[in-house]
């Protein structure tokens, strides 16, 4: 009944072509433009690195940032081994 | 000193070859000194959508490789004595010219027009990287649909590496029913996606087959909607503020009932 209902008002519930396009294409140019340079990830981890030790002491070595993929996201996963945390003014 | 614009779309068959025809000869009309250069090598096309394929005896390649002079390769149009055209060569050799020759063929050029347009090939090989190389900007085009507006993007990225900035978008063959329905991309959808600059909107237009057949431009016919669309395209280049037009002619009886009820067609 409700499946039926829906199918009257095709409003909110169903999908136009464009809007399947429309998002189809919005993950599409993600994972495209996801195809960073091994120089911009780099820089990346640089300045990411800079950031995190104002607050603790971390492992550089074994520090590792990926940009993963699946099917409907993309994520930014960084894996970093904290030695130490810094002594912060409020804390 | 002329401005050079190259045409380009990376997915092929989208209208980059109907749109360097229709802003040239739409140029011409204004007045402008125009100069349209086939980069498509091997695949000459515009020669015979602006009707003058059989005026060719020489070609791009013979100038750049100085088996003749500019002015001897250069093919003024019938039509508009402002408005040339320098063909392809039908060579199969993809190296039969490199991107220092283009590029020096268009600071030539340009001395002596107004407007250099360049139609490149589809792709994003040897042939883009001629088309791009005497270039000052670009103009991208797509059709409303993920393969074009993906590939579009692969090329707004490739432009910019080549130190093309600003590239401007033309959208072409939108159906407007298809937009009413729901069924095809609209235009804020493609902008969102390619974040750069729209200079014109072109609808899907029976005429534009009409005018390939006859090699006469669309924008020569008073009655074609793409004629008119490229014509404000082309005021938009020389800096006129043109606003975008409308193109719905009239919703049919249906659509008009199915919009009051706020349905849309699947
Ligand atoms: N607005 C339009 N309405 C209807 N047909 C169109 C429109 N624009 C282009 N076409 C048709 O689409 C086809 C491809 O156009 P065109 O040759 O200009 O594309 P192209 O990008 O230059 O192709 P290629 O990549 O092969 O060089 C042609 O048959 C042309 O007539
Ligand atoms: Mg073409």
């Amino acid at each position: 009944m409700l499946e039926l209902l829906q199918r009257i008002f095709r409003r909110d519930s169903y999908k136009t072509s464009k809007d399947v396009a429309h998002e189809r294409l919005r993950l599409v140019l993600m994972h495209d433009r996801l195809d960073l340079s091994p120089k911009v990830l780099d820089e990346l981890r640089t300045d990411l690195m800079n950031v995190i030790k104002e607050y603790m002491v971390i492992d550089e070595k074994s520090m590792e940032i990926n940009l993963e993929k699946d099917q409907n996201c993309v994520a930014l996963v960084a894996n970093i081994p904290v030695i130490r945390m810094k002594r912060l003014p409020n804390s | 000193m002329g401005e050079v614009f190259v045409i380009t779309s990376g997915k092929g068959g989208v209208g980059k070859t109907t749109t360097t025809a229709n802003i040239g000869t739409a140029l011409a009309m204004l007045g402008y000194r125009v100069v349209l250069v086939d980069a498509d090598i091997g695949l000459r096309n515009l020669d015979v959508v602006m009707g003058l394929e059989n005026r060719i005896v020489y070609d791009l390649v013979d100038v750049a490789h100085g088996r003749c002079r500019l002015r001897q390769a250069l093919i003024r149009d019938r039509r508009f004595e402002t408005l040339y055209l320098l063909p392809a060569a039908q060579t199969k050799d993809k190296n039969a010219i490199n991107p220092e020759q283009m590029k020096a063929l268009c600071e030539e050029i340009k001395k002596e027009c107004d407007y250099l347009l360049v139609d490149c090939p589809a792709g994003i090989e040897q042939g883009f990287r001629n088309a791009v190389a005497g270039a000052d900007r670009a103009i991208v085009v797509t059709t409303p649909e993920v393969a074009a507006v993906r590939d579009a993007d692969r090329i707004i990225g490739l432009l910019e590496a080549s130190e093309i900035r600003n590239p401007l978008l033309i959208i072409n063959r939108i159906r407007p029913k298809m937009v009413r329905t729901g069924d095809m991309l609209d235009v804020d959808d493609v902008i969102e996606h390619l974040a750069i600059e729209l200079l014109g909107i072109v609808p899907d237009d029976e005429s534009i087959i009409v005018s390939t057949n006859k090699g006469e431009p669309a924008v020569l016919n008073p009655h074609s909607k793409a004629g008119e669309a490229y014509r404000n395209i082309s005021r938009r280049i020389t800096g006129e503020d043109v606003p975008l037009m409308n193109l719905e002619n009239g919703e049919g009886f249906m659509d008009r009932v199915r919009r009051l009820l706020g349905l849309r067609t699947s």
